[in-house]
């Protein structure tokens, strides 16, 4: 009972696989919850892919997902960017699911290590700057440099513009990681507040409905937040795609 | 002062982001409001903006909860 409220993130290696530069490679019960989320995800889209002319329930909840990322990126990027829509709807649902597989009591947010998220935001912003140097060529760093300033602001706009860019995987990265944090470790406060004042006993026993409240409430409220934070993560993808096809601003 | 009462000022400091990030919540979704109740129509295409904005701000106010948290646990 006595277990700080830091000590759900703790990574457990349970098996070492193999070393690389000194570096032991193990599978820990984060990696173990990453591949269960991602089965999930798998188990979810082959149940509800049967196609039939007339959906049924399943199946209208694999359309429903698909549209929802497919107009996601036609309506903040448009229709040219649905050749990345695969990529936008992988995060969104490895985001989704794992988030809400953490949700679940005894079970390990995987979202909750900045590494994980850091990988993710990485990988996004770099995609943003290899599709966008593929496509424009050197026009792309026209980005940096909006049109139509006078010439002595371009000064202070570009080193901006550069210093707002670069941010972006930080911000995307700590977002979801510290959201997951947060309300992981608010829920376990209350959670052990409650169970110290049952512990105790007597008429302090009774004071623990109010603590007992509050961790249904935060339960309710994280699982908005996680896929509110799913969806804010998509959409910034989205809107950072936006630089690979319109860089004319 | 010991260095360890320090630390604990200072992770209680980089609390205060959440004052900021309060206001311009508070502030995101009341301004929604006012506009969803002028114009109810034009309200559902701007829910996207509303989350971005509220994603934004809320951010801020959770690199001062990492702030705090990088000063107690390092």
């Amino acid at each position: 009972m006595a277990s700080g409220p830091m000590e759900q993130f703790q990574i457990d290696r349970q098996v070492d696989l193999f070393e690389i530069a000194g570096q032991t490679v193990s599978w820990t019960n984060s990696a173990f919850w990453m591949v269960a989320s991602v089965l999930a995800i798998i188990a979810f889209f082959v149940l509800t892919m049967r196609g039939k002319l007339i959906p049924g329930r399943m199946q209208s909840l694999g359309e429903l997902s698909y549209e929802f990322i497919a107009d996601m990126v036609r309506d903040t990027v448009g229709p040219e960017a649905m050749r990345f829509m695969p990529f936008v709807f992988a995060l969104f649902f490895f985001i989704l699911f794992a988030n809400l597989i953490g949700m679940n009591p005894y079970a390990f947010t995987t979202t909750s290590h900045l590494a994980v998220t850091a990988a993710m935001a990485i990988f996004t912003i770099l995609i943003v700057m290899v599709a966008g140097i593929w496509k424009n060529g050197f026009k792309w760093f026209k980005i940096f440099a909006p049109a139509g300033l006078p010439l002595p602001m371009y000064a202070i706009i570009i080193p901006i513009e550069i210093i707002s860019f670069l941010s972006r995987p930080v911000t995307l990265a700590v977002r979801l990681f510290a959201n997951m944090v947060a309300g992981h470790v608010m829920l376990k406060l209350f959670a052990i507040f409650a169970a110290y004042l049952i512990a105790k006993g007597g008429v302090t026993a009774l004071g623990a409905i109010l603590p007992i409240a509050g961790t249904i409430a935060i339960v309710a409220l994280e699982f908005l937040v996680a896929a509110l934070q799913a969806f804010v993560f998509a959409i910034l993808t989205c809107v950072y795609l936006n630089d690979v096809y319109h860089v004319e601003h | 002062m010991e260095a360890e009462a320090a630390k604990f000022i200072g992770a209680g400091l980089a609390g205060t982001a959440l004052i900021g990030a309060g206001i311009g919540i508070g502030s995101i979704f009341s301004k929604y409001l006012e506009g969803a109740l002028r114009n109810p129509s034009a309200a559902a295409g701007q829910r996207t903006n509303l989350l971005l904005g509220f994603a934004l701000c809320e951010a801020t106010g959770l690199f001062g909860f990492v702030l705090a948290m990088i000063i107690l646990f390092s």
